[in-house]
């Protein structure tokens, strides 16, 4: 537990920031459409002849004149791209940040055994990830509430679903590459984080390219895919599952066994 | 039982060498020192002690617990001085004690206290502002403030001015007294001669003296300074030697008579013959030609 409370503590001012700012972003959204919806006319055929554009965010099945169909489209993105780059971020820092900064010489030469240590920042991180999404939920559903829309409980909730077990999937893979960094973490997390999400667009706009779909994080979170459905895709939910899986054994089984350089 | 007791330990990067086959063992209650030129392979001795890096080779027990199975247990009864302390940044000086001993799940408030109060540690502050004298003395008071059966000191003066070095090895005079071991590492001699009763010498990964710092620190080379001149050149067993205007400096270690037979054909004016202080041995042990020679200790040899 302690080294949960350190890191909670050592993370609260990054997990501020990146809450309140896609909260922020996600509540303003929410509180144009009501404007979106008036003038919906003319954009909505505007965004859906946009060709491969509008594949790629989704927008030729989603009509961006109900909440939903606008919902997933604004905010799924600002959730989606701003939720994994957090995931990634934290999970790919958890461990190699103390190598990074030189702590890790302080904290491993306390008695607690290497696999405490993954195990309790495994914990702070999916903790941080569960608030961050939490919050950011309530705080959508609120704004939903005050610009008095119904409140279309199954396919948003079910977005959020999404959208969380993306990032846990992200940030299990991260860990897992944070046991094998001394440094540089940031940029491979944001890289990673970046390239899911393109792979997704890539996916939306080439038919033959929708076995991307399997790999990416992203295919899972797809609003369009989710709202038509109404369920997320099982099979991709077992792969992200197996990928966050094989991450997370990566790193009990390197940062076990690794030399802590001073 | 042996406080540390080391055996054959080898740490090998790839194939850069860290320590090879190193041996000692230090009693309970013992002072011991660690003497070694940097990057002899002192901090690798002790970072492997701790089970920051893993072995190679050969085996270690830390108070009777072995290195690998056992690290847990050895961390609790130990405590340990880096040669550079870094804290978490954003910390002040007593949320990183409080943290140490919170990891250490125990309460270590009083001796803490004390121990910042004899070093002058102001705890309100935050780390990333301390100097690199004060880090140590945080770091000093996380290695001593869960009162460690074996303390493990990896060049724990540097940063510290003499009066908190003065200070310093009182704490630790005090604490062996009460039973405590400490291995400390330096390569500051003096810093030995003064506090051990028993030290390794280590070069370039490998333990080349172990003993009594007496025993270590005794030999029959003799500092001999002449003024005037004399015809060494055909001598055996000089070493280290100056020539100036004024005569010749050296340090000697062959047949007196020899020596002697040689300076009175030559033209003395005044001569010197005293004892090598252990600053000159232990550059004797540093010289890269004098082999290894361990166990048995045989000091003097050329």
């Amino acid at each position: 537990m302690t080294i949960i409370k350190h890191e909670l503590r050592q993370g609260r001012l990054a997990f501020a920031v990146w809450t309140v700012s896609i909260a922020a972003l996600m509540m303003v959204c929410v509180f144009l459409f009501p404007e979106m919806k008036r003038e919906m006319g003319a954009i909505g055929n505007l965004f859906a002849s946009m060709g491969r554009f509008t594949a790629a965010f989704g927008m030729d099945r989603l009509n961006f004149g109900t909440l939903i169909g606008f919902y997933a489209i604004e905010c799924g993105n600002i959730l989606g791209l701003g939720g994994a780059f957090f995931a990634a971020l934290t999970a790919a820092s958890a461990l190699s940040k103390e190598e990074k900064d030189r702590t890790a010489e302080f904290l491993l030469t306390h008695p607690v055994s290497r696999t405490r240590v993954i195990t309790e920042k495994l914990a702070a991180v999916t903790m941080q990830i569960l608030a961050m999404n939490l919050i950011i939920l309530a705080l959508s559903l609120l704004s939903t509430g005050i610009i008095g829309e119904e409140i279309p409980w199954k396919e948003l909730l079910l977005l959020h679903l999404a959208y969380l077990l993306m990032q846990l999937e992200l940030a299990g893979i991260c860990f897992g590459i944070s046991a094998f960094l001394r440094r540089g973490s940031a940029g491979i997390g944001l890289g990673l984080a970046a390239m899911a999400y393109f792979l997704n667009l890539i996916a939306n706009m080439a038919k033959n390219a929708g076995f991307l779909k399997y790999i990416t994080p992203f295919g899972y979170c797809d609003a369009a895919d989710i709202v038509g459905d109404g369920k997320l895709n099982p099979v991709m939910l077992v792969i992200g599952a197996l990928a966050a899986g094989i991450g997370i054994a990566a790193a009990y089984i390197r940062y076990c066994r690794k030399d802590i350089q001073g | 039982m042996e406080a540390v007791r080391i055996s054959n330990l080898t740490k090998y990067y790839g194939k850069i060498r860290g320590i090879d086959q190193v041996s000692l063992t230090v009693a309970q209650g013992e002072f011991f020192g660690f003497i070694g030129p940097n990057g002899a392979g002192k901090s690798t001795t002790i970072r492997t002690l701790l089970g920051l890096i893993r072995p190679t080779g050969g085996k270690a027990q830390i108070l009777g617990l072995d290195i690998e199975k056992e690290k847990e247990k050895i961390l609790a009864r130990v405590g340990y001085l880096p040669s550079e302390a870094v804290f978490y940044s954003g910390m002040r000086v007593r949320d990183v004690l409080k943290f140490s001993a919170d990891l250490r799940k125990k309460d270590c408030r009083k001796t803490a206290d004390e121990l910042c109060e004899r070093l002058q540690l102001d705890t309100s502050r935050k780390v990333e502002e301390l100097s690199f004298g004060n880090r140590k003395k945080t770091a000093i008071v996380c290695a001593l403030q869960h009162d460690p059966e074996l303390l493990l000191l990896d060049e724990p003066t540097s940063g510290l001015d003499p009066l908190m070095q003065k200070e310093f090895f009182e704490i630790l005079r005090e604490r062996n007294k009460d039973g405590t071991t400490i291995f400390l590492s330096s390569h500051i001699l003096s810093e030995i001669q003064r506090n051990c009763t028993r030290a390794a010498i280590i070069r370039e990964g490998r333990i080349i003296a172990c003993g009594s710092v007496e025993e270590l620190s005794r030999t029959n080379a003799r500092r001999i300074s002449i003024h005037g001149q004399a015809e060494i050149a055909a001598l055996e067993g000089v070493r280290d030697l100056q020539a100036s205007a004024e005569g010749l400096n050296f340090l000697y270690s062959g047949d007196m008579n020899k020596l002697l037979a040689v300076l009175a054909r030559g033209n003395i004016r005044d001569l010197s013959i005293s004892e090598p202080d252990l600053e000159e041995v232990f550059m004797h042990y540093y010289d890269a030609r004098v082999e290894r020679s361990c166990v048995p200790y045989s000091h003097g040899k050329e």
